[in-house]
């Protein structure tokens, strides 16, 4: 693989979402919260589903640290999930899962994720998607809690 | 010891080259590039002869050992027991002396479930001297890989003794003026590593195993990552235990050692039981063999022991002290290379004394995978993450840290090659211009 294969990976959003992330910072209580841990390297994100009306996810928020691939992947989740329904949120989790295990065969839709089809290149590295997953399944996790609250 | 003679022709880079050759690995390419193997800290490239003895092994002599009367056996069993000489040799011991183990984590969890087994009775008499209950303690170190920690966690909740540990200084040394009181008449048990898989500096055994003397407590030694790297003679460092694994020191995987002194490993009940290690089975009771067979239970690891011993062979013909020398001024140019680089530090940098050829660092702003992944795409292959040492870690405040670690095999091009990478990171990741 070349510099440009690098390049794909950090793609300029990636690296930007990385520096000056989004939904950070946590909340007293919320509707579900998930803790999750990459025992590899030590990185964690503890994360929150707040509800709005009817069946919205009113916002994602979280805290954590780790490197720019799973720094940026929480960032561009949480800037995704406002204002979905829970159920369009599960889907999008259970594709972005897809997409990830897929070893570069499948590439997130524009349709589906917004800016976070930009993490579609880390699909490719093995080594690295779980820190691309990290905060979805943190998100997963939590949500499970926020409907089961309902 | 483990000192390096000074005396020691240092290679030269054509004898290095040489070496290269054989190793079959070395001559691939990563991501476009020759690969620059910088990770054998993790584990070791393996040289056609010790590939040759274990394909050797199979094709013309497998056979079970220490089982069967045919003429195969009977040679396989005799190459088995040399290649435990061999090895034996090669840290100074007698071959009665080492057990095989599937890798060195195992050779410590049977050390620890020794003691576990006679705590609860096992092993009569004789294995009274590894009985441990409350009031007793055993002391690891804050430097410890967390197999030689939490064997020792598990050994202490399940005897009721207490765990204690030496601290770190600020720079990541030994605290050897607190291992003088953490050391106490309660110490029943001193576990330590001889070289610090994260700061590659080497311990000073010998102030350590006399702490542990003046008290009467017995010493276990991780030597990971001194015997595959350093001329080491466990007899002469006077500790009572040693696990050291093959993959480190250009052997296969699947096979480590524990070195024991003799009085030791035959006061010992067995950790694992079953098959090969009896003399007389009943089915209420066994009896069972002398070390080192008593804790070589069920199918060994035959071919892997061959080639280990294929390995030991391979590395006295270089000489470990040269392998030592010319390791000692990659480290050196390791570590005064990153500390030039802005924005790097050294994990244990300021430690005074005998280094190895590896380096751990932490990058400003860039976490370690971002790191790895950055001088991976220029086929430059080295360790990211906690390296299996969490609290020492912590102690550093970082999660996570990039390691690059030589061996016999590394040329100072691949050295300049890394430096000159870990110089680009930061402008790649944005945080310096």
């Amino acid at each position: 693989m070349s510099a440009a294969d690098l390049q794909g990976l950090y793609q300029e959003l990636i690296l930007d979402h990385a520096k000056t992330p989004s939904g950070t910072g946590l909340m007293e209580s919320a509707d579900g919260q998930s803790h999750q841990l990459n025992p590899t390297c030590g990185d964690e994100i503890t994360l929150q589903v707040h509800l709005g009306e009817g069946d919205a996810v009113a916002h994602l928020r979280w805290e954590g640290h780790g490197c720019a691939i799973s720094q940026a992947s929480a960032s561009l989740l949480s800037e995704l999930a406002e204002g979905l329904s829970t159920a369009e949120l599960t889907e999008r989790i259970d594709a972005f899962r897809t997409a990830m295990q897929s070893r570069g065969k499948i590439q997130p839709s524009e349709e589906l994720f917004g800016d976070a089809v930009a993490l579609g290149g880390v699909s490719r590295y093995v080594a690295r998607v779980k820190c691309a997953m990290l905060a979805w399944v943190a998100a997963e996790d939590a949500l499970a809690q926020a409907t089961a609250g309902r | 010891m483990s000192t390096t003679s000074t005396r020691a022709t240092l290679p030269t880079d054509a004898e290095v080259v040489q070496w290269r050759r054989d190793f079959p690995l070395l001559a691939t390419e990563v991501n476009g590039h020759p690969v620059a193997y910088l990770d054998s800290g993790a584990t070791s490239q393996k040289p056609a002869a010790v590939l040759d003895a274990e394909r050797g092994y199979y094709e013309q002599l497998n056979a079970a050992v220490h089982r069967g009367a045919h003429t195969l056996a009977a040679e396989a069993t005799v190459l088995f027991e040399d290649a435990r000489a061999a090895v034996a040799g090669f840290v100074g011991a007698a071959e009665d002396e080492v057990v095989w183990t599937s890798n060195a984590t195992e050779a410590l969890n049977l050390v620890a479930y020794a003691f576990s087994n006679a705590s609860v009775g096992r092993g009569g008499q004789a294995a009274e001297r590894f009985r441990l209950g409350p009031g007793d303690e055993v002391v690891v170190t804050e430097q410890e890989h967390h197999a030689n920690l939490i064997p020792w966690q598990e050994l202490a909740a399940r005897t009721g003794a207490t765990l204690r540990y030496i601290p770190v200084t600020d720079d990541g040394a030994l605290d050897l003026e607190a291992a003088g009181t953490v050391i106490t008449d309660r110490t029943r048990l001193v576990a330590f590593t001889h070289v610090s898989n994260v700061l590659g500096v080497v311990n000073p055994v010998q102030q350590l195993v006399a702490r542990a003397r003046e008290v009467g407590a017995l010493v276990v030694l991780d030597a990971c990552q001194s015997v595959p790297h350093l001329p080491v003679d466990f007899p002469a460092l006077d500790v009572d235990f040693a696990a050291f694994s093959g993959h480190k020191m250009l052997a296969p995987t699947g096979i480590g050692a524990l070195y024991g002194r003799r009085e030791l490993l035959a006061a010992m009940p067995p950790f694992l039981t079953g098959g090969s290690m009896i003399t007389t089975v009943t089915m209420e009771a066994a009896e069972y063999l002398p070390p080192p067979q008593r804790f070589e239970a069920g199918t060994q690891k035959v071919s892997q022991a061959i080639a280990w011993a294929a390995a030991v062979d391979y590395l006295q013909q270089i000489g470990m002290d040269r392998i030592a020398a010319h390791e000692a001024v990659l480290g050196r140019r390791l570590l005064a290379g990153l500390r030039e680089i802005p924005g790097i530090r050294v994990l244990g940098g300021d430690i005074e004394g005998e280094r190895v050829g590896l380096a751990s660092f932490d990058v400003t702003g860039v976490h370690a995978h971002d790191v790895g992944q950055f001088l991976d795409d220029r086929g430059i292959a080295v360790r990211v993450g906690h390296h299996c040492a969490q609290p020492l870690h912590r102690r550093f405040g970082v999660t996570a840290s990039t390691r690059a670690s030589t061996y016999l095999y590394t040329t100072e091009d691949e050295v300049t090659r890394f430096l000159e990478g870990v110089a680009g990171v930061g402008e790649f990741f944005g945080v310096r211009a």
